[in-house]
């Protein structure tokens, strides 16, 4: 068993990294801080892929890499595997987590909202879906940071249209 | 009669949601690597760092008063015992050491031989000055001052800079008496 940590310290830093690029660095500029926060998350990715694949045969095929991030690779995050996966067999996968833990244990915090919750309830309900999709770009570069560990350089974006379900596309680039 | 602090956090560590270290070390490793390449200057991202630890603090409080059952510390000898023992070990799943106090009980060194935040971490040259893990700092900071504990964090060792442990001195600035909104009888 590899060392733990109590599971609000990775929440913790995950709420706190989004907020400082979010509303800190590039209040005004979304588009750069979702780059920042997919950034953090490749690297993440990236190194975590390289080290739960040290001791493993390469894969012989996208599908075969696609199916140990669906299988391992979550499990050792979420200690779970991805719920469901489909394919059109052109190099697009679409992974779902129906349950997405980041998602289902985060909360937003409704004073980073200021008067919106009050005045105007639609508004503040963009803003907390904003900051939702803001979070989504951290597994999103996970996701891509270590299947481009494995050879596999991809596109990757969240479909949270059924929350607390939450879909991950990967696009494969030819 | 209030519960007596708890002297230790292993049950309640051996209770709480716990998740592989390895994404959080990597996490906190790549979000300080994106602050310096964004930030560019070493002591800017010191501050972020800070900044960050003192945010979360404010929050984590909530958590660490709730999970512990640790009401009213008598001094501040004994929060400074509870945040090494209990604190670090319930979140962190290490356990610090309190040292070194002045002769009024107002300063003391908390000190972390072994750290989650660093492993598999070595600091580059051009990273000097760079208080890698300066979060920890602001944590401590933040989470006193919701109990009405101006504090002041500084670091005085730091593995990564060569020295043989990590020494945070915790310097008691101000205590702010604890006004309560309501009167007891209502």
């Amino acid at each position: 068993m590899g060392r733990e940590v109590a599971e609000s310290c990775v929440d913790s830093i995950l709420t706190e990294m989004v907020s400082t690029y979010c509303n800190r660095f590039y209040a005004n500029k979304p588009e750069l801080a979702a780059r920042r926060i997919e950034a953090i998350g490749y690297q993440v990715g990236h190194q975590l892929s390289e080290r739960y694949t040290m001791e493993r045969p390469r894969f012989n095929d996208h599908l075969e890499a696609i199916k140990f991030i669906c299988k391992d690779f979550w499990s050792e995050l979420f200690k779970k595997q991805i719920d469901n996966l489909k394919t059109n067999h052109r190099g697009t996968f679409v992974l779902q987590d129906n349950k997405f833990r980041w998602l289902s244990r985060m909360s937003i915090d409704p004073s980073e909202n200021g008067d919106l919750s009050q005045d105007n309830p639609e508004a503040a309900e963009n803003k907390a879906a904003q900051m939702t999709s803001m979070h989504l770009y951290f597994p999103c570069g996970i996701i891509r940071g270590a299947l481009s560990n494995l050879g596999i350089p991809c596109a990757v974006s969240a479909d949270m249209s059924n929350l607390p379900a939450c879909s991950f596309v990967v696009r494969i680039k030819a | 009669m209030a519960p007596v602090a708890p002297r230790s956090g292993d049950a309640i560590f051996a209770n709480v949601e716990r998740v592989n270290a390895e994404l959080f070390t990597l996490t906190y490793g790549a979000i300080v690597r994106q602050l310096l390449t964004d930030l560019e200057e070493v002591e800017e991202v010191n501050k972020q760092l800070d900044q960050m630890g003192y945010n979360i603090g404010i929050r984590l409080i909530d958590e660490f008063l709730a999970k512990s059952n640790v009401s009213r510390c008598v001094d501040f000898k004994e929060t400074a015992e509870v945040i090494a023992k209990v604190g670090f070990k319930m979140f962190l799943g290490v356990t610090a050491s309190v040292t070194n106090w002045d002769a009024d009980g107002t300063c003391c060194s908390i000190v972390l031989e072994d750290n989650p935040l660093v492993d598999f971490v070595e600091l580059p040259d051009t990273c000097q000055g760079l208080y890698y893990c300066n979060i920890l700092s602001g944590v401590i900071r933040g989470a006193l001052e919701m109990v009405s504990m101006k504090t002041e964090v500084t670091w005085l060792r730091d593995m990564l800079r060569g020295d043989d442990a990590f020494e945070l001195q915790v310097k008691l600035l101000k205590q702010v008496p604890e006004e309560y909104p309501y009167k007891d009888d209502e």
